[in-house]
């Protein structure tokens, strides 16, 4: 079976706070879905209903089909999650909170200790894996969660801003163990506002800002969506530029749709086109021997994207 | 991936292949959740807290016997254990309920202990089942302790032949393990009502150290009715079996007036501690099932 998340009609009020206005969104087959938005756009109260933390004021959420309103036992069956930061009761150690996670799962148990001592080792938390929780910082906990979550090899991992509380090299091995979880057959859902995140690690994207959802596309797509196809690329010399070098030499080269000077040797060019453009641009700018030392695109497509499409939210 | 507005459904598909293991039905999963319940309380400070005041009380008990050496107390084994079981038993049962019950539904959300619990493919009664079962587990673990205690005052005294006359003690302790329900229920009741800890375990703590004993009085003042209803009250019926039942109603007249006593019947605090057991725990219940992890 394909696995898929679905929400049809999701809304969630508080009181008179809409936090999640009628989302219909469907996500399927083995993949990683980045689930984006500013802090208060409706991510966390999606995947708590998707997770029934909270309940919908209207519409459902479905796991591989099954409703988690109605029947959450068994849409949770198939599904590991990690919502928000949370705690495991402070006197177990890790091994003892997987045990329970696996055992409440149903797993057998060789194949807890199997897929305890595979899953510990993932995170790097080996060495704790009998040392009582409590004691542990918050980005070890972090691990830890991230460990119980993929205890039982899920379909569906539905993730939310996993890297929370985790230092640069913490930030970079979920990068890593969410990628090695694309090699299985599974699908991942995670939200995040890390936008070099989601570009390095997700294959789609799912913008959704005040509880309403922008799009959901492809990354290949959002590119596209770039009006006239341009890409901000910063480049920096080795000395100042002078203005009419800059209006002159570097604005009049073909590829630049625009410039604007970010400081006395750095410029920031809107270039026409993609990588090919690119590239002749970058060769052109280092034949005017101004010694360039440094080229390379200043947002990725998917921050243009999403700063377009944030802003145009808040007009 | 689509962000249309998809058809409604028919009906859940079967759980697909791929996930480890089947999961377990309610009360295994209970029964699994409480193992490890219990070996946090086991392991935890509240755990020695309680211990500590066993032992306390226990000690005070003990200390007063050998004291005075009461004469009836240290001669007679129902008497002794009367009056240091069912002196001390409702009290511990108090203790027992507030230490290792009060948080433990509140601090599932309070210490989002919930949330690594409810991620799991498992319904919301198992949570409060599992930790149910841990709390009366963990409670009944530190009132067995308090009967060690008690038993072993009546051996020092009377000696081993005082074990012969455990069978009222036994009995006795089964009604305090329906006390000990009835608290729970009540307990978890509150526990489920407040997202904090702190709340959760001051208005039990209030309610049976001091709310019930003012409302008592203030019925028996006003209306001259027997408190009936009151959980604090018929758990008097736990001494019955090792001090005998007392009149029902007694009246003594002092000068011009007249003080009426009221003591539970068997039935009444059977049926009053059902009572509170069974419709605390559904209305904890169901204040959780309606709980949202916010």
């Amino acid at each position: 079976m394909t696995p898929s998340l679905e929400a049809v009609g999701l809304t969630k009020r508080f009181n008179s706070f809409t936090a999640l206005d009628h989302l219909n969104l469907k996500v399927e087959g083995s993949k990683c879905v980045g689930f984006l938005g500013p802090n208060g756009a409706g991510k966390t109260t999606t995947l708590k209903m998707f997770t029934d933390l909270i309940f919908p004021s209207e519409g459902e959420s479905f796991i591989n089909g099954i409703s988690v309103q109605q029947d959450r036992k068994r849409a949770l069956a198939v599904c590991g999650d990690l919502i928000e930061t949370p705690e495991i009761y402070p006197s177990l150690t890790p091994r003892e909170a997987l045990e329970m996670s696996g055992a409440l799962r149903g797993m057998r148990p060789e194949e807890i200790r199997s897929r305890s001592a595979a899953v510990l080792e993932e995170v790097k938390m080996t060495e704790w894996t009998d040392q009582k929780v409590g004691r542990f910082s918050k980005g070890m906990k972090q691990r830890v969660n991230i460990a119980a979550a993929l205890l039982s090899d899920p379909e569906v991992v539905i993730l939310d801003e996993p890297s929370t509380g985790l230092d640069p090299r913490g930030m970079a091995e979920v990068r890593s163990i969410v990628r090695g979880l694309k090699k299985g057959h599974r699908l991942i859902f995670m939200s995040s506002h890390i936008l070099s995140e989601v570009v390095d690690v997700c294959d789609d994207v799912a913008l959704l800002d005040r509880g309403k959802l922008l799009f959901a596309d492809t990354l290949a797509n959002v590119s596209q969506r770039l009006g006239g196809n341009t890409r901000s690329v910063e480049a920096e010399f080795a000395a100042p530029v002078e203005d009419s070098v800059l209006a002159n030499e570097i604005g009049s080269l073909p590829e630049v749709a625009s410039w604007s000077r970010a400081d006395a040797r750095r410029v920031t060019l809107q270039v026409k086109g993609g990588p090919a453009e690119q590239a002749r641009l970058l060769r052109q700018l280092a034949s005017l021997s101004m010694g360039l030392i440094s080229f390379r695109e200043s947002r990725s497509a998917l921050e243009e994207v999403y700063l377009r499409e944030i802003s145009v939210g808040d007009a | 991936m689509s962000a249309d507005v998809a058809p409604a459904r028919a009906g859940s598909l079967p759980i697909a292949d791929g996930a480890i293991g089947t999961v377990p039905g309610t009360i295994a999963q209970a029964i699994t959740l409480s193992r490890y319940q219990l070996r946090d309380y086991l392991r935890s400070r509240r755990f020695v807290l309680m211990i500590a005041i066993v032992v306390a009380v226990g000690t005070i008990l003990t200390t007063l016997v050998a004291y005075y050496r009461p004469v009836g107390l240290i001669d007679n084994a129902n008497n002794l254990y009367g009056s240091l079981w069912g002196g001390g038993a409702a009290f511990l049962i108090l203790f027992a309920g507030i230490i290792f019950g009060g948080d433990a539904i509140a601090g599932e959300f309070q210490n989002k202990t919930g949330y690594f619990l409810m991620g799991l493919p498992l319904r919301r009664v198992t949570v409060y089942a599992g930790k149910y079962l841990a709390v009366l587990v963990a409670s009944v673990v530190s009132i067995l302790l308090f009967l060690a205690i008690v038993v072993g005052n009546a051996v020092f005294y009377l000696g081993v032949g005082a074990v012969g006359d455990l069978g009222q003690l036994f009995e006795s302790f089964a009604l305090a393990l329906l006390y000990l329900l009835a608290l729970m229920g009540f307990v978890f009741l509150f526990s489920s009502m407040f997202k904090t800890s702190l709340y959760a375990v001051l208005v039990v703590a209030v309610l049976f150290l001091f709310g019930f004993s003012i409302i008592q009085s203030v019925v028996l003042a006003l209306t001259g009715t027997e408190p009936w209803f009151l959980l604090s009250y018929v758990n008097q019926i736990i001494a019955y079996p090792l001090t005998g039942v007392p009149e029902h109603v007694a009246r003594a007249t002092i000068g011009r007036a007249t003080i009426t006593n009221y003591a539970p019947t068997y039935f009444e605090g059977i049926a009053v501690m059902l009572g509170y057991f069974f419709l605390t725990t559904i209305g904890g219940l169901l204040l959780f099932e309606r709980e949202e992890f916010t």
